[in-house]
């Protein structure tokens, strides 16, 4: 908006949309791990679903999550907003769950997901990632 | 995969993605000498395909081809895909896209040595 007066008056309509400013390297962020999970899942499915179906289903759950989550922050609008928090609740939920599981219950998780043991495998960035994707989107809530 | 070479790419991409946060301390944009080390550094990940491939042809045996074939791809896309994606806006945010983008170098050929050497995933 190049030809606003000099002192805008802040108002909620003002708020930067999801896919501005640092928003921009947090899609990144949500896009590598989008890339990452859905490779990783494909592979697992593809050549040993077998062994164990529960983990590997999880892992392209999980990387569903993280397409619509990028995808949706990419986006500008209420309606992507909205789909933007359900991605991001859906991925802290299913990281706390699956952590929790997975520590308490290795056995049931014989090979790795992204979100087993809260994401130690990938740098806790899992873990870290929706709260940060959360934190964004309440700073960038529609009026 | 020559071991060696990657851990001199990756301490390349290490040093350009320092160079990088560096800028974004100082509230710089992506200026055209980063722009031209994050070019050096692809450069220098089209050797490494090369390289693999070469190995690959002459007999190398990956834990799996096709893990190791996908990375082999998504190391030659990652900076340039990413950089476009940082430079359509240019805001010192774009300085860090570029310094996560070299991030992820290390971490890709570290799991391609790990593949490379007989890891199955």
């Amino acid at each position: 908006m190049p030809e606003q007066p000099a002192t805008p008056q802040r108002t909620p309509a003002d708020r930067p949309a999801t896919a501005s400013g640092p928003g921009r390297v947090l899609i990144v962020v949500y896009a590598i791990f989008a890339v990452a999970a859905t490779s990783r899942a494909g592979v697992q499915i593809a050549t040993r679903f077998d062994e164990a179906p529960v983990p590997y289903s999880l892992s392209a759950f999980a990387a569903v999550v993280y397409l619509l989550a990028t995808f949706a922050l990419a986006r500008t609008g209420t309606m992507w907003w909205r789909v933007a928090l359900a991605s991001c609740s859906v991925e802290m939920t299913g990281v706390l769950v699956v952590g929790t599981l997975s520590v308490f219950d290795s056995a049931a998780f014989p090979d790795a997901t992204v979100w087993s043991n809260f994401g130690m495998g990938y740098l806790f960035i899992p873990l870290v990632l929706p709260v940060i994707g959360l934190l964004w989107l309440r700073r960038t809530r529609p009026a | 995969m020559i071991t060696g070479y990657a851990i001199a790419v990756s301490a390349c991409a290490a040093g350009v993605a320092i160079w990088a946060f560096v800028l974004v301390v100082l509230h710089r944009e992506p200026e055209k000498p980063l722009l031209m080390g994050v070019g050096a550094l692809e450069a220098l990940l089209a050797v490494q395909v090369v390289i693999s491939v070469v190995m690959l042809i002459g007999g190398g045996e990956p834990g799996s081809l096709l893990t190791f074939l996908a990375y082999l791809v998504g190391s030659l896309l990652v900076l340039p895909l990413g950089t476009v994606w940082a430079l359509a806006e240019r805001t010192r945010s774009s300085t860090a896209i570029l310094g996560v983008l070299c991030l992820t170098v290390p971490v890709l050929l570290l799991r391609m040595v790990e593949v490379w050497g007989g890891a199955s995933a």
